[in-house]
């Protein structure tokens, strides 16, 4: 069963996934991404974090995608182009992805893992994740939080109108 | 046969090389960016499976953090691509070559 549903949420995702890269509608893709999230959001199910699955749906579903889909409406960029890839670049990034992922498959099925099955017993309830977040990572959380007011400071700034500045040509 | 960590990694894998793919063979700047999620996502993926086949919850707490700083960047990032239409009316990475020549 837990196979089964293996295969059905990796087939998910890498197969939004490759709709994503080809999709021509640039609002396809976005939702293309937001359904191979949610095959991830699945494969993190499997591996006992429940409480991330629930998250990626939050944030990235909530908060990315819906970003996404209202910048993509925003910019309304011109009919997207007949051709979204030149032939050369297609060919290049082709034998690019290729050999990375051969080398990364070959590191995985060559590499020195153990096979051991995973623990019977995992604690990964809310309450692990706040004794690790507020004992071992508690600067990491102070970080991050600083990390977003410089973020929604540096979001403020960039979206105002800049005035004063010759344009570029 | 049953899902050990090599499969998690092999789709981790997987999936970060149609990201790494997507990235380079689009023009469009908004879906190379949803690839470059993509990718995100993937080492996600292999942090996970680490953290579940090695019994620990240290991995996911990275994820965790990464989660958060996506959400960041996603901002910073399209704020950045609303700025650049607005200056140069284009999204398109093959129009955007003022710096060429």
């Amino acid at each position: 069963m837990a196979n089964l549903l293996f295969y059905l949420f990796a087939a998910l995702t890498v197969g939004f996934a490759f709709a994503v890269v080809f999709n021509k509608n640039t609002v396809n893709a976005a939702l293309c991404l937001l359904l191979s999230l949610i095959g991830v959001a699945g494969v993190f199910a499997l591996l006992d974090a429940l409480l991330l699955s629930v998250l990626l749906i939050l944030v990235y579903a909530g908060a990315v995608v819906a970003l996404f889909l209202f910048i993509v409406m925003l910019l309304n960029p011109q009919a997207a182009s007949p051709k979204p890839y030149k032939k050369i670049s297609a060919a290049a990034g082709t034998i690019a992805a290729a050999l990375l992922g051969l080398g990364l498959w070959s590191f995985v099925s060559h590499g020195e893992l153990s096979s051991a099955p995973a623990t019977a017993v995992f604690q990964s309830g809310l309450k692990d994740y706040g004794a690790k977040l507020f004992t071992t990572y508690l600067l990491p959380v102070e970080v991050v939080g600083f990390l977003l007011l410089i973020a929604m400071l540096g979001v403020i700034v960039l979206s105002k109108k800049f005035e004063g500045l010759e344009d570029v040509k | 046969m049953t899902i050990g960590l090599n499969e998690f990694l092999i789709l981790s894998a997987l999936l970060f090389a149609v990201g790494f793919f997507g990235v380079l063979v689009r023009k469009n700047t908004l879906v190379i960016y949803m690839c470059l999620e993509l990718m995100l996502v993937a080492s996600t993926i292999a942090l996970v499976a680490f953290s579940r086949f090695n019994g620990i919850l240290d991995g996911n707490v990275f994820v965790f953090f990464i989660l958060t700083v996506a959400a960041a960047e996603v901002a910073v990032g399209l704020a950045i691509i609303v700025a650049l239409f607005r200056k140069r009316g284009t999204v398109q990475v093959d129009q955007l070559n003022a710096l060429k020549n």
